[in-house]
Parts: C-alpha cells; structure tokens; sequence
C-alpha cells in the first residue's frame, strides 16, 4: 500500500488510538477509538492529533490529557509499538493504520 | 535498516507500518522499541530480558525471600502489581538456577466502597481480576476494604519475627532442595469476595470522609489498607507481604513522607524490605523499575491491569500533597530524565539508626511492648526524641491554645476524660463539673495523639473526631492507656535501674 500522493488534498487518514493506565477514565472507560482524520494539505502529526483529541474525544478536564503542546508529564505515547522518543515525538507524522497509544503512568489515572 | 522477524501479536500483519531507524543498543540488530535510559534504546526481545532479569536479581541479590517462603503478593489491579504478579508467573515456570522458588500466593483489597463504587461496578472489577488470578494458579483472596472495620486490635501489634535465626539463607536453599521443589497449589484456597452489607460500606465512608482534607483521607486510607494486609498475611500463614511500588512511585512516596513529616519513618516507607510489623515482613521488588517500563512491558507483553478509581482519580494537581508531589515529579522528569532515580538512589542511602542499634532494648522485643510504635502506622516514633524539637514546640503551643479556649481545666481532668470522650454531636451538654463537653473530646484528642507519631498526628488532626476511627483502633488505643497510667501508678514503687530489660 503506497501513500496516496499528488499535489491535492490528502486522503482521509484513518488510526486507531489506546488509551490504557487510567487515561481511558477522561474518555468515558472507553480504551480503542478507530477515527478517520480528514485528508488536508499539510500531513497530520502528533502536535495536531493532540488538538483533535482534545475538541473531539475529550469532553472533560483536558489539562488532565494535555498541556501546552504536548501531553501531560506521565503520560506516555506509543506509535506502532515503539516509543515516540524514536518517532520524532510531536513532529511524527501520521500514517494511515497507524496505531497510537497513550498510557498514563500517574496515580490512579 | 533493521528487521523484526518476531511473531507479533494480531494487529500487525501490514508491511508498511512506519518504524524506527535507531537499532537497539543490546543486540544492535533488531528495531529499538523503548528509550529506557536516555541513549539506552531496546528492543522488544532484549527489553523483555532486561526487564525479568531486573526481578530475580533484586530477589537474588536481597536474600530476604526464603526458597519454600509463602509470599502474599498484594495485587492492586493497577499496572505495577500486575507486572509484578507476571514477573512471578513467569518467574516460577523458567528452568533451574532462574526459577523462583518461593510459594506465592494473591491478595486484593476491593476498594470501591470507599470512593463510592457500586456493587455491580465492584463485582465486575473483581470478575476481571478473578480471571486472571485463577489462571495463575495461586491461591487468592478477594477481600472487601469494609472488613477492615472488623479488625481485631492485634493487628495493632508487632509480633516477634517469624524465622528463627538459625534460618539462613543457605539452610532454607539447601533444606528447599531436599524437599520435592515442585510448587503445587490447591484451588481449594481460592477464595471470593464476601458479601458486603450497606451499613458496612456506609460506615466506612463515614471513616474516610471524617478526615477533611484530601490528603488526610489518602494516608488514613493507605493505613487502614495496609491493616488489612497485614491480618490477611497473618491469618493465612503467610511470612511475606510483596508490594507492587514502583522506582516512580517510591520517588513521590518518599517526597511527600518528608512534606507530611515522616522523615523518620522514611527508610521503613520506601526501602526494599519493611520489618515494622516483625513477623510479616514488608518486599517491595519492583522498586528497581520506573512507571515507564512498567507501562511498556504491560502493552508489549499484554499484561492486563484494570483501572479502578482512586480517592484522587480526575483530581488535579493541587488536590492533595500526594498529587502535587507527584506532579512535581513528573514535571521534572521531562526535563531532567535522572529525577526518579536520583531520588531513588538517594532513598536506599537512608536507613533509621533506630531499629539497627537499640540503644537499651532487647533485639527479640517488638517496639510495641515498650510503647514507642505508633499506632497508626506502626513505625518507630519520631517524637520521643527531642524535647527542643519543631515538634514539641508545636505541641506545647497547641496545648496552651486549647488550655485558654476552655478556661484551663487542671492537666489531671484532661487526663481523667480520656476513657469515656462523649460525643461532640451533643456537645453543649454541662458535664458534672461544669464544663462543656467539647473539652473533653479535645483532651481524648490530645491524649489519641500521645500515642501516634508526628505524621499520624498531622492527619488526625485533619480529623472531625477520632471517635470515627474504626473501633480495633479506640480499643488499641484505651488498651494502651491503661498501660500507661498502670506505669504511672507504679512507678513510684519500681526500683530504679539502669537496665530496661529487668522489668519483665
Ligand atoms: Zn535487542
Ligand atoms: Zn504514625
């Protein structure tokens, strides 16, 4: 499966995103979402999935998920299994079937 | 450009799954997967090595876990017990020199009742830990938190350690070898959660929500919980208690006992073993990984954890001294990655001179019988000490406050009050003498407090009344008391020796 290319809009990005170690609690207990990102010009990276979370998924306390640009400290990011430290962090860029994974390590969630 | 060949678990079967370019740092062929140092990248296969390796040589390396010892493993749900329970898992199923060769069993404390749960949303928690306590094979016990309410005041007392000195670490091997090795476990023992009434669950909240702050009501909390522990590790014959507490969690444990004024009990709070009880020794082995590994040996090795509500769950960073500690942490472990294990290092440099020289007290003597382990926490008190500490200048000032609020009643019927404290609901009530009542709660306050550590004082304090501490704690205390006053009785008559030991 080849990334769709051209020099119009992007296809929809469509990933799944965990949320486990008591981050799930801020998303209703729920711990797998499977969303579809609309396709736009600039390809998505985490810095602007953090944003989308935020406005679509998280309804409560957002400050508990998110601060600033990044995550909360403690909260740790998977893309595809690996750290994100070996991703490029915030500048990763999504894929489609790309599987993100936030795991909180704080007490009680 | 490195390849994973490695059987992966179902979700990636696609090829074009984007990944990193940095090898790992151990076998520098296979795809690095975790940054567990910064510039110490893993992968998968070496990470799992790296990680069961950690557990057996802190086993190993302690010499605290006896080959055949019947361990309870205190198992939370949470992800650092649950790691735990699989490293022992799988701990006991490897071959020869890696094998653990202790007897575990599982305990979990239901704690739902005390941050409101409902019994469905408890029963499917506890259906979900079942699962997979039973396919371990151990031995569990599932028990609500409402039975701490029901403690006998024993509990409250230190018991002479279990093993003889004559067992030594190399006699038990040897003695283990001789005997069949093979662990086997009966199911008989595996125990449901018993049924909880309302009233119980009631009166346990009404014991949490007397204390008024958020962190009064984590401590009293953890203490009723470790209570619990400890009777269940009793009553079931086992010898050890294993706690989950990670490297992370030890580090904003050991803060905040120094912001809550437990430096003196620091070492017993957060060292690897934990011998304030005597007879159930406290192991925590996984003081030696950080949340993060934790976390990512978890989702590597679907390790399942269930995440239940806790008193602070969705609270923010200010809410208690606990939260902000551990946000403090956090934050500057973003920045400065060395922060956890600094503190960490710093923590295995304490110890309290306290309990490794008794300065008069016989070795084989639990504190308890000499009246200087806190009732609450049961930790060596702090306060008998100093007389010019911080300390006794806050008592003695809180005293005067209290002495010219209610018309300075003579120290002798403050003293006189404290057996009987009549509640402060009706408080307005003339008492014989013509005092108010409401004195004579603050001088059963001031007399619980005599036998607490500063810590425990701090959170009692926090308290509306110590009437609403559960009844094994009322009793050990006006056990207690009485001890106390037979002394002064007899003091007068006592010959004076040196010696402490002469009066048994
Ligand atoms: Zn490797
Ligand atoms: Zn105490």
């Amino acid at each position: 499966m080849l990334p769709a290319c051209g020099d119009n809009m992007a296809a929809p990005v469509r990933i799944i995103l965990e949320f486990g170690g008591g981050a799930e609690l801020l998303f209703d207990g729920m711990k797998k979402h499977h969303v579809t990102l609309a396709g736009q010009e600039q390809p998505w990276d985490i810095k602007q999935l953090l944003v989308w979370i935020q406005r679509n998924l998280l309804k409560e306390r957002p400050e508990l998920f998110v601060q600033g640009d990044s995550v909360r400290p403690g909260i740790l990011v998977l893309i595809n299994d690996a750290d994100w430290e070996l991703m490029g962090e915030l500048e990763y860029q999504l894929q489609d079937q790309d599987n993100i994974v936030f795991i909180s390590t704080l007490h009680g969630g | 450009m490195c390849q994973v060949d490695e059987e992966y678990h179902d979700h990636i079967t696609r090829h074009d799954a984007p990944r990193a370019s940095t090898s790992c740092v151990k076998c520098k062929e296979a795809c690095a997967a975790v940054v567990v140092r910064v510039g110490d990248a893993y992968c998968r296969i070496c990470f799992k090595e790296f990680f069961t390796h950690k557990f057996r040589a802190m086993l190993g390396k302690t010499r605290l876990v006896f080959p055949g010892e019947k361990v309870l493993l205190a198992v939370s749900g949470g992800p650092s017990s649950s790691s735990m329970l699989a490293l022992v898992q799988e701990g006991l199923s490897q071959k020869a020199h890696k094998k653990l060769r202790f007897t575990p069993g599982i305990v979990y404390i239901d704690e739902g009742g005390a941050v409101g749960l409902s019994m469905e949303e408890r029963q499917k928690t506890v259906t979900l830990l079942q699962t997979v306590f039973k396919d371990t094979g151990f031995p569990f016990y599932i028990v609500p938190l409402e039975q701490v309410l029901d403690l006998p005041t024993s509990v409250l007392v230190a018991m002479p350690p279990s093993h003889r000195p004559s067992d030594t670490y190399k006699a038990a091997v040897h003695h283990f070898l001789q005997s069949d090795s093979s662990v086997c476990v009966t199911s008989a023992e595996q125990e449901n959660m018993a049924s909880v009434e309302t009233s119980h669950t009631l009166a346990l909240q009404r014991v949490l929500s007397s204390a008024q702050t958020l962190t009064a009501r984590d401590e009293l909390l953890s203490t009723l919980r470790q209570h619990l522990l400890v009777h269940k590790a009793r009553t079931e014959g086992y010898s050890k208690l294993m706690m989950g507490d990670s490297c992370t969690r030890l580090a904003v444990k050991l803060l905040t006992s120094i912001s809550l004024g437990r430096g003196a009990q620091v070492a017993q709070d957060t060292g690897f073993s934990d011998s304030r009880y005597g007879d159930i020794i406290t192991v925590r082995p996984m003081r030696d990984y950080t949340a993060k590994e934790i976390a990512f040996y978890n989702h590597l090795f679907n390790v399942s954890s269930v995440a239940t509500p806790t008193l602070d769950t969705k609270a923010g960073d200010k809410a208690s001294i606990q939260r902000l500690t551990e946000s403090f942490v956090t934050k500057l472990q973003v920045n400065f990655p060395s922060t956890v294990s600094t503190i960490y290092r710093t923590s295995e440099k304490l110890q309290t001179t306290h309990r490794n020289t008794p300065p008069n007290q016989n070795r084989d003597t639990p504190p308890d019988q000499h009246g200087d382990a806190c009732l609450l926490c049961m930790c060596t008190m702090d306060a008998s000490a100093e007389k010019a500490s911080a300390f006794q200048a806050t008592l003695i000032s809180e005293e005067l406050s209290v002495l010219k609020l209610h018309d300075a009643p003579t120290p002798n019927q403050q003293r006189s009050a404290s057996v009987a404290p009549c509640s402060s609901s009706d408080c307005g009530r003339e008492t014989n003498d013509g005092r108010c009542c409401s004195s004579d709660q603050d001088a059963a306050v001031t007399d619980f407090r005599a036998l607490l550590c500063y810590s425990c004082q701090r959170t009692v304090k926090e308290m509306s009344s110590v009437k609403s501490l559960p009844l094994y704690i009322q009793s050990e205390a006006q056990l207690r008391h009485r001890r106390i006053q037979m002394k002064e009785q007899i003091h007068d008559f006592l010959l004076e020796d040196d010696d402490d030991d002469d009066d048994d």
